[in-house]
């Protein structure tokens, strides 16, 4: 490779000698420049975490006291349902995808992603999908209400979904379309576009963990997408898959959807862990404890999410079979996952550690996600699930896993990368007062959230019995502190781009950190075109364990 | 195609968000339409449907040109072959689901509907058979389709299009453009002819088997697996077409013919799920 751009034709010559930005407004509707897409994904998700977020304070707000004070149950039902979908398909995905699209070539020396026109359309397709959701929110009859997971026969019926349901089910397609799209080009990338100099073993960790997510999405999306075209057609089109007058089956429904669910909450954690394991050894002043076993954790994860997905359904019933298979298997995913967060460990272990907020924010994840874990644990015995199934403990455990887990490293995600992309520097005070805020409200939020699941509050309901009243207001009372806390990482993101503290970053940011990848060897900020001409040296500091 | 011609990283895209707003206009017609709006959901869906088109041709022609004009080397190749391969990974995934719920239905529901407590107490006069249109003879009486008529004959269809279609590659690769066109041009007017062939089974099943989408479980999976094969086939057939056109104006080298490849890949896929439909949905 020799230069970004081949001019062959007169024709089309024009376009091809501008190698900046297009001007103005129009630059980022056609743009097909990673660095560019990356910043329209992550703003997008910044943008849906606040909406998100908007409508968990709705909840919260209903929940702060016993009986119904704020909305309508139907309405409150919409939220529960809308915040979920928001937060997994606009906010934590794309979120991912930004960094995917910003860190990938970086990091393995490519000019650009491997099909960037095709990068263009996933971004529009998403904001498109969002916004078909979005728009059940203005009709008459409102958003989806019967939960995120769309079960059968409830979401068939006229009154609670009104006239959202083909909405929702279009908006899944178009979801669905964008992220196989995201996910066909990252692999192409990576196996295509590497620089010659670096082997599969040299990747960072962050490009091996979405090159396994990539796989998960294109294995997944489509399945997704098919049991809500199902329900489509039972709800216009008369078929009987979920219906057993006709023959079929409800709880069918529930497996399909599960084989979806299942790979894709590890859609949202395993780029998770890709960036925490490329933060934490910057920090740590050492290589990665475990390079290799890390890549085949991962790997091993990925393969067990596909067969363990009737976990989610030990209630609903199955054949003593199916349970007992499902709560072994299930029970597997914990040894891969508690070998991650032991190298996580052994990687901080004698090193000699600073505590700048991403940092912070990794090792919050790595207490804070294994007790996502542990909880998880429990649920995975099948006989003990009868329980917890339905409450707010499987509440908590989720959310132990995406907010002070995926969230949390989303965050140290931004402060990590920011100074490279922006060439500023954040306010380190204020990011640490962002981090201790964050951290102790979002126990507060999630923690009585395990009593009261233990008690037996079930989850999705605007209104409990009176002995739930203390945890829910101690649990609202964390929400609004974490809630208004986000607001500080708004300020810094605005404040951070648009200069910061005036203090001049230097190329590394992070003290070492050109050891451990590749991105650290570049200027800051990143001129708009990087590596047309490949790197001949790669960083192997982060696999230095495994040499 | 030359050797030394970097990666072509294309910019200022235009397509990509015209095609976007085309489909998410369509989508918003259909979801309309469904809804109960017979006015403003149809024109949405039409309006929607050729923004879109306009956007493939557009596209489509962009990209052959600069295939043409040899900005496309090596590896810009193996990317675009990447793509195809996975894209028609993720499709294989999405006929799995439909074929899985087949089998899920045909073993698991329909046997259960049909014996122990909940045939004693619900429906005991109920047989847990195949076909079947459930206990509550959802859609009335319907004949099932059988597998020796017209979908045996669609079978002989698409296997031999599926040959013709490697017989044109065979005449890309020698520079016999004569066998390339003739091989397409067999190849599309079966794949035309398995499409009439089906409708005419559809019509069929409708007016004289009352099967119908709404015969029970199995009107469903029958009409939703078929459908969307159908379906497939139909792009499938459009796509070669285009590449027959585009033969036939001279494009494709042996060294340089991504689009034939992948419209043949498709086509292969296509003809594999017909198989697989044939075995399960019409012969077991
Ligand atoms: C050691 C690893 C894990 C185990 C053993 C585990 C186990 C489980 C089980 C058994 C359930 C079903 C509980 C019930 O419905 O009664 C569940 C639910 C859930 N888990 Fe996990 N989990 C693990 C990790 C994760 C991770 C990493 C995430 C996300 C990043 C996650 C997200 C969720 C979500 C979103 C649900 C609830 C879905 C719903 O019903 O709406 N889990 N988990
Ligand atoms: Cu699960």
């Amino acid at each position: 490779m020799s230069a970004v751009v081949a001019e062959h034709d007169d024709h089309h010559a024009d376009e091809h000698h501008d190698h900046g930005p297009a001007k103005g407004l129009l630059r980022w509707i056609i743009t097909t420049n990673h660095k560019d897409i990356g910043t329209l994904y992550l703003l997008f998700a910044l943008a849906m975490f606040f909406v998100g977020g908007a409508m968990a304070m709705v909840i919260r707000a209903e929940l702060f006291e016993p009986g119904l004070q704020f909305v309508d149950p139907a309405f409150f039902n919409s939220m529960t349902t809308m915040h979920a979908l928001v937060m997994v398909f606009g906010a934590v995905m794309p979120a991912f995808v930004g960094l995917a699209n910003w860190q990938i070539p970086m990091m393995i020396g490519a000019p650009d992603m491997a099909l960037p026109r095709m990068n263009n359309m996933s971004f529009w397709l998403l904001v498109a999908g969002v916004l078909l959701l979005a728009s059940t929110l203005l009709m008459e009859t409102g958003a989806p209400n019967a939960g995120w997971t769309f079960y059968p026969p409830l979401v068939l019926q006229p009154i609670t979904v009104g006239k959202a349901l083909p909405f929702a089910v279009f908006a899944v397609h178009l979801l669905g379309i964008s992220s196989i799209m995201g996910a066909i080009n990252i692999i192409a990338t990576i196996f295509n576009m590497r620089a010659p100099s670096m082997k599969m073993m040299d990747m960072p960790l962050f490009v091996w963990t979405w090159l396994i997510t990539a796989f998960l999405l294109i294995a997944v999306m489509p399945v997704f997408a098919g049991a809500v075209t199902m329900l489509l057609t039972d709800k216009f089109f008369h078929t009987s898959f979920f219906n057993a007058a006709g023959g079929g089956d409800p709880v069918l429904y529930q497996h399909i959807f599960w084989f979806f669910g299942h790979p894709e909450v590890y859609i949202m954690i395993l780029p998770t862990f890709g960036v925490a394991s490329t933060i934490i050894p910057v920090f740590a002043r050492k290589p990665l404890f475990g390079y290799a076993s890390m890549v085949w954790a991962t790997g091993s994860i990925a393969f067990f999410s596909f067969i363990v997905w009737a976990h989610h359904m030990f209630t609903v019933g199955m054949p003593m079979a199916g349970e007992l298979y499902f709560m072994y298997a299930t029970m597997i995913i914990a040894v891969p996952t508690g070998v991650k967060v032991f190298n996580w460990t052994a990687t901080m272990w004698k090193g000699a550690m600073t505590f700048e907020t991403p940092m912070l924010f990794s090792i919050a994840f790595v207490v804070l996600f294994t007790m996502g874990g542990l909880t998880g644990l429990m649920m995975a015995l099948a006989p003990l699930d009868f329980q917890y199934h339905d409450t707010y403990f499987i509440v908590a455990h989720f959310h132990y896993t995406l907010v002070p887990a995926s969230i949390f490293i989303l965050m140290a995600a931004g402060y990590f990368w920011l100074p490279k992309w922006t060439g500023h520097m954040y306010n380190e005070k204020i990011g640490q007062l962002h981090f201790w805020l964050s951290a102790i409200s979002v126990n507060i939020l999630f923690f009585p959230q395990h009593f009261l699941g233990l008690a037996g509050m079930p989850r999705r309901i605007p209104d409990y019995a009176i002995q739930f009243a203390d945890w829910n207001m101690v649990s609202s009372i964390g929400g609004f502190i974490f809630g208004l806390s986000q607001l500080l990482f708004l300020y810094i993101v605005i404040d951070t781009i648009r200069g910061g503290t005036g203090e001049k970053v230097t190329a590394e940011v992070w003290e070492g950190s050109s050891n451990h990848s590749l991105e650290w060897t570049l200027p800051s900020p990143v001129p708009y075109h990087t590596w047309t001409t490949p790197p001949t040296v790669v960083p192997t500091e982060h696999v230095l364990d495994s040499h | 195609m030359s050797t030394n011609v970097a990666y072509y990283i294309p910019h200022k895209a235009t397509w990509p968000v015209i095609g976007t707003a085309g489909l998410v206009t369509m989508l918003a017609g259909f979801a309309n339409y469904l809804n109960g709006s017979s006015s403003v959901g149809p024109a949405f869906m039409v309006a929607g449907l050729v923004v879109f088109i306009i956007m493939l041709v557009g596209w489509f022609t962009l990209q052959a040109h600069e295939s043409e004009t040899g900005m496309y080397n090596h590896d810009v190749g193996i990317s675009y072959r990447m793509g195809m391969m996975w894209f028609i990974f993720s499709e294989i995934i999405f006929f799995a689901v439909f074929f899985s719920t087949l089998w899920y239905t045909r073993n698991l529901s329909v046997q259960w509907l049909g014996s122990g407590a909940t045939k004693e107490l619900l429906h005991s006069a109920y047989q847990a058979t195949w076909p079947t249109n459930g206990p509550g003879d959802v859609g009335g009486k319907f004949e099932p389709m059988s597998a020796w008529g017209l979908p045996f004959l669609n079978t002989l269809i698409l296997l031999s299009s599926g040959v013709s279609c490697t017989w044109a590659h065979h005449g890309l690769l020698a520079k016999n453009r004569d066998q390339l066109i003739k091989g397409l041009i067999v190849t599309v007017a079966l794949g035309f002819l398995f499409v009439m062939f089906q409708a005419f089974e559809y019509h069929e099943a409708y007016t004289s088997m009352g099967l119908t989408l709404g015969s029970g479980v199995y009107g469903s999976t029958f009409f939703m697996l078929t459908g969307f094969h159908g379906f497939h086939v139909c792009v499938g057939a459009i796509i070669l077409s285009v590449v027959l056109f585009r033969s036939w104006k001279g494009h494709f080298q042996p060294e340089n013919h991504f689009a034939f490849e992948a419209a043949a890949w498709y086509w292969h896929f296509v003809d594999v799920v017909w198989l697989g439909l044939f075995v399960f949905v019409y012969l077991l």
